[in-house]
C-alpha cells in the first residue's frame, strides 16, 4: 500500500506539472495586463507600464517565464511559496491564503453533505426499485442535472432567503402548509415502506400524522423564533442515534451492543442537563477536546459492556456518543440564536458574502453567522453533485444486488441488514468513490459561479477578477490550489478504493 | 433510468395496469404471444433491436418530440443566417414599451378568471430597451443550441479518435495520450473554458469549437476501455490475419461495436455543453454582445429580477428544457444500446 501511494503521488505531481504548463501558456496569451494603460492619458502610465513589465517579467517569453514561475512555486513544497505578484503589486500567496478559508468551507461542506445525502438516497431507491419514491427521485435527479447553477442560485437568493427571513418575523405555519407537508410526509413514508396495501396505508397515515404533529408543535411553540432541542428532543435524538448505530453496525439480535448504545445515550442525556445553560462562549479547540473526550468515553462504555461483541459495541457506542454530542452542540447553537437574530436584525439567512461584515460575537454566534451565509450557496452547489451521487449509487447498488454472492449470502440465512450493508453496500461504494473524486473539479467550477452570485470574496471571485484583468500570477495561484486539491482528492479516492476492495490492496 | 420498458423486461414484480400491454399495439402483442409459444421467430438486426427499444422508451420519445419542436420554433420564428422567420419582431430593434414591458402571453382561460388564451404583441415581454423578449430568447436559444451541438460533435470526434488510438496501439501512444488526458482532467472544466473564452474573444462558432476541444476527456477514457477489450477479440485477430491495416481495423471493425457508448456520451456532452456555455456567458467569458445567448440574457437581466422577473424566467426555462430533454434522450439511448436490457425477457 505504501509504495502504491508513493508511486501514485509521483505520477500525480507530474500530471499537475503538465497541467500548470497548459494553464500558464493559455492565460499568458489570454490578455496583457498593460492593455488599459496603453490608452491611458495618465502621465504616469509609461512608468506604470515599465514597473508592471519588470514586476511580472512580461518581457520574458512565455516558456522561460513559466519556468521562472515554477521555480517560485516549487518552494511551496518546503512551505515557502513564491507565487509572484498580482497586477496591483500585492503578493499572490497572501491573497490566496485570505481567500481560501471561505471557499474551502463552501466546497467541503457541499461535497460532504451531497455525498452523505446522495449515497443515502441512492441506497434507498435501489432497495425500493420502481417505487413511487424511485421514480420521483429519478425525475428530480434529471431535473437537477439540467439546472444551471447560476440560475438556481439567484432563485434561492431572491425567493428563498428573503421570503424566509421575512417569514421569521412571525413564524406561524398556516394550516394549508401543514396539510401539504403532512401529505408529503405521508407519501414519502408510503414510498419507503414495502408490503401490502394495508401496511402502506398505515405507513401513509403514520407519516402524515407525524409530520402534521411536528408542524403543529413548531407553530404553537413559535419554535423558529426561539429554537431549542429541549428534554424530549434530546431523549428522542439520543435514542434515535443509538438505533441508527445498532442498525448500522450490529443488528438487533446481539444484546451487548444495544446495552452499550443505551448506556451511552443515558450518559448523553445526563451531560445535556449538566451542560445546558453553561458554556456561553467557547473555542474550536475546547470543542475538539470535548469531541475526543466523548469518543473516548463512549468507546470505553462499548468496550466495557461489549463482551463477545466488543468490536461492534465500541462502534455503536461511539456513533451514539457522536449523535448526543451533536445534539448538545446544536442545543448551544440554538440557545445563542435569539441574541444573534437581534444582532443582525433578522437577516438570519445571509445572501451576500461569507459572513456579516464587522460581526463580532461569541463562538456560537459566529458559527450561526457563518452557517447562515453558507447554507444557500452550498445548497445551490450540492444539488448537481447530489443528483450524480444518487444516480451512481443507485445504479451500482442495483448491479451488486443482482450478483451471485448476494444470493449466496441470503441463502445462508443472513439477515437482510447484513446482506445489504456488509455484503452489497460496501462493494457498491467502489465505483462511487471514483465519481466523487472526479466530480470535485466540477464542484470547484460551481463554486466560482455560486461565489459570484452570492458575492463571496473567495477564490472564485479572485479567479474571476484576475482572468478579466489578465492577472496571470493570480490565475496560476488559483489553479495551483484547485489542481492540487483535485489531485489530493483523487489520491484519497484511490486509498479508499484499496480500503474497500482488498484485491487492489494486494497488487 | 429505468422506465416502463425496463419494467416489463427485467422480470420484476408484475404490476397490474402497467404490464406488458403498455405502448404496444395489437400486432406487436400478437408477435410476443407467438414468441412465447415458440411459433414464430422474427429475425432482427442489431440496429432494428436498438431502434425498437428506443422507440418504446416513452420518456425519451416524448423528450425527442419536445426537443425537435423547440428547435423548429427557435430557428423558424426569427429566422437564421439571413433567412427571415415568421415572427414580426427582431431581436435588435428597440421598440416602444407596452405595459411596462410585461409579458402579454396569457394561458389562463376567461372562464377560469384569466385573460383568455392569447399571445399578444410581446408574449415574453420586453427588455429595458423595449426589444421584444421572445425574439431575444429565440436568438439566445439558437446560439446556445448551436454551441451545444457543435461542442458535442467536436468533442465526440476528438474523444473517439484519442480513445481509439490509445486503446488500439497501447505502448507509448497510450501512455502519452492518457497522461495528456489526465492533465486535462486535473484542470476544472469551467476554469480552462473561461481561460479559453477570454483568450479568443471571438464569435460563438469559434467558442463552440474550442469548448469542443476541451470536453473530450471522459469519452476518450470510455472508448479506450472498450478498445482494450475489443482488440483482443477473435474477429480483430482474423482481420489482422487477413492483412487489414490498423486504420481499417479501428474504423471498420472495432468502432461499430462502440457506437452505443459513443452515442450516449455524445448526447450527455450536448446536455453538459449547454450548461457550460450558459455558465460561461453568465460569468462574462462566453458569448459577448451584440450577440446573445441564454446565459448572457440571464446575466444581463438578473438585476431586474425583483421588478421584472420574466426577463429571468424565460431564458432559464429554455436552458432547463433543452438540457432535460437531451438528458432523457441520452438515457433512452443508453437503455436501447444496452444488450442486457433483454435479459429478463423469457
Amino acid at each position: 500500500m505504501g509504495s502504491f501511494i508513493i508511486r501514485r503521488l509521483f505520477i500525480s505531481l507530474l500530471v499537475l506539472l503538465g497541467a500548470t504548463f497548459i494553464v500558464f501558456v493559455l492565460t499568458a496569451n489570454a490578455g496583457d495586463p498593460r492593455t488599459p494603460l496603453y490608452q491611458s492619458t495618465d502621465p504616469t502610465a509609461k512608468l506604470k507600464i515599465a514597473s508592471l513589465t519588470r514586476n511580472l517579467k512580461l518581457n520574458v517569453p512565455v516558456v522561460p517565464r513559466y519556468f521562472l514561475w515554477l521555480g517560485g512555486a516549487v518552494q511551496c513544497l518546503w512551505g515557502h511559496c513564491e507565487l509572484g505578484q498580482n497586477v496591483n503589486g500585492s503578493d499572490v500567496g497572501g491573497l490566496l491564503v485570505s481567500a481560501m478559508g471561505a471557499t474551502l468551507r463552501l466546497v467541503l461542506f457541499a461535497t460532504i453533505i451531497a455525498m452523505f445525502v446522495g449515497i443515502g438516497i441512492g441506497l434507498i431507491t435501489a432497495l425500493r426499485q420502481y417505487s413511487g419514491l424511485d421514480y420521483t427521485t429519478t425525475f428530480l435527479a434529471f431535473l437537477f442535472f439540467a439546472l444551471p447553477v447560476f440560475w438556481i442560485a439567484v432563485l434561492l437568493k431572491l425567493y428563498f432567503a428573503i421570503k424566509f427571513n421575512s417569514w421569521l418575523e412571525s413564524p406561524t405555519i398556516p394550516v394549508t402548509v401543514t396539510v401539504l407537508f403532512a401529505l408529503l410526509g405521508g407519501l414519502i413514508a408510503l414510498a419507503v415502506v414495502s408490503g401490502g396495501a394495508l401496511r402502506k396505508l398505515y405507513a401513509f397515515a403514520g407519516g402524515a400524522a407525524a409530520v402534521a404533529l411536528i408542524c403543529l408543535f413548531f407553530d404553537q411553540t413559535k419554535w423558529f423564533a426561539a429554537p431549542g432541542i429541549g428534554v424530549i428532543g434530546m431523549i428522542v435524538g439520543a435514542a434515535l442515534s443509538g438505533v441508527v448505530g445498532v442498525t448500522l453496525f450490529s443488528g438487533f439480535r446481539a444484546k451487548q451492543p444495544m446495552y452499550a448504545a443505551g448506556i451511552t445515550a443515558a450518559v448523553g442525556v445526563v451531560t445535556f442537563f449538566l451542560l445546558s445553560g453553561s458554556m456561553t462562549d467557547t473555542t474550536a479547540l475546547i470543542l475538539l477536546l470535548l469531541l475526543v473526550g466523548t469518543l473516548a468515553i463512549s468507546g470505553g462504555i462499548g468496550a466495557a459492556v461489549g463482551g463477545l461483541y466488543r468490536r461492534q459495541a465500541i462502534k455503536v457506542a461511539m456513533l451514539t456518543g457522536l449523535g448526543c454530542a451533536m445534539l448538545i452542540f446544536f442545543d448551544h447553537v440554538f440557545a445563542a440564536y435569539a441574541g444573534y437574530a437581534e444582532k443582525v436584525r433578522g437577516i438570519v439567512i445571509g445572501t451576500i458574502g461569507s459572513n456579516t461584515p464587522n460581526f463580532t460575537g461569541t463562538f456560537w454566534e459566529n458559527f450561526l453567522d457563518q452557517f447562515g451565509h453558507l447554507l444557500l450557496p452550498s445548497l445551490a452547489l450540492m444539488l448537481i453533485s447530489l443528483a450524480t451521487y444518487t444516480r451512481y449509487t443507485r445504479g451500482s447498488m442495483l448491479e451488486v444486488m443482482n450478483m451471485d454472492y448476494v444470493r449466496t449470502a441470503r441463502s445462508k440465512g443472513l439477515t437482510e441488514r447484513t446482506v445489504v450493508l456488509r455484503h452489497a453496500f460496501r462493494n457498491a461504494l467502489i465505483p462511487v468513490t471514483t465519481i466523487v473524486a472526479l466530480d470535485f473539479g466540477g464542484v470547484i467550477g460551481g463554486a466560482i459561479i455560486t461565489e459570484t452570485v452570492f458575492g463571496w470574496s473567495g477564490m472564485g471571485k479572485l479567479f474571476n477578477d484576475a482572468l478579466k484583468s489578465a492577472d496571470n500570477n493570480t490565475v496560476m495561484g488559483f489553479f495551483l490550489i484547485t489542481g492540487a486539491s483535485i489531485v489530493v482528492f483523487n489520491m484519497i479516492a484511490d486509498i479508499a478504493y484499496g480500503f474497500l476492495d482488498p484485491r487492489i490492496r494486494l497488487s | 433510468m429505468k422506465t416502463g420498458d425496463e419494467k416489463m423486461n427485467s422480470g420484476g414484480k408484475p404490476e397490474p395496469g402497467l404490464g406488458n400491454n403498455v405502448g404496444l399495439d395489437a400486432e406487436v402483442l400478437a408477435h410476443d404471444v407467438a414468441d412465447i409459444h415458440g411459433l414464430s421467430i422474427v429475425a432482427r438486426t442489431q440496429g432494428q433491436l436498438v431502434r425498437r427499444r428506443f422507440f418504446r422508451h416513452r420518456a425519451a420519445m416524448t423528450s425527442l418530440t419536445i426537443l425537435i419542436l423547440l428547435i423548429l420554433l427557435t430557428y423558424t420564428s426569427i429566422g437564421f443566417a439571413g433567412i427571415p422567420g415568421w415572427w414580426p419582431y427582431d431581436y435588435q430593434t428597440p421598440g416602444l414599451k407596452v405595459n411596462g414591458g410585461a409579458p402579454t402571453l396569457s394561458v389562463v382561460p376567461t372562464w377560469f378568471g384569466g385573460g383568455g388564451l392569447h399571445l399578444g404583441h410581446h408574449p415574453f415581454g420586453q427588455d429595458d430597451l423595449g426589444r421584444d423578449y421572445f425574439a431575444l430568447t429565440m436568438r439566445g436559444a439558437q446560439i446556445s443550441i448551436m454551441i451545444a451541438f457543435v461542442v458535442g460533435l467536436v468533442s465526440t470526434m476528438l474523444g473517439t479518435v484519442i480513445g481509439a488510438l490509445a486503446g488500439y496501439f497501447r505502448g507509448w501512444v497510450e501512455a502519452a495520450l492518457m497522461r495528456f488526458t489526465d492533465m486535462m482532467i486535473t484542470i476544472p472544466l469551467l476554469v480552462i473554458a473561461a481561460v479559453v473564452g477570454q483568450l479568443i474573444n471571438g464569435g460563438p462558432l469559434i467558442l463552440a469549437i474550442l469548448l469542443g476541444l476541451l470536453t473530450w476527456t471522459g469519452l476518450a477514457r470510455l472508448v479506450r476501455g472498450e478498445f482494450l477489450s475489443l482488440r483482443e477479440k477473435e474477429f480483430v485477430e482474423s482481420a489482422r490475419a487477413l492483412g487489414a491495416s490498423p486504420r481499417r481495423i479501428i474504423f471498420r471493425h472495432i468502432m461499430p461495436n462502440t457506437v452505443g457508448i459513443i452515442t450516449v456520451s455524445a448526447t450527455l456532452t450536448i446536455a453538459g455543453a449547454i450548461l457550460l456555455e450558459t455558465a460561461l456567458s453568465y460569468l462574462g467569458f462566453g458569448v459577448h454582445a451584440p450577440d446573445t445567448s441564454l446565459g448572457l440574457l440571464i446575466s444581463d437581466n438578473q438585476a431586474a429580477f425583483s421588478t421584472r422577473p420574466w426577463l429571468f424566467w424565460w431564458p432559464g426555462l429554455f436552458i432547463i428544457i433543452v438540457a432535460l430533454t437531451v438528458n432523457f434522450i441520452g438515457d433512452g439511448l443508453r437503455d436501447a444500446f444496452d444488450p442486457r436490457q433483454n435479459r429478463g425477457r423469457a
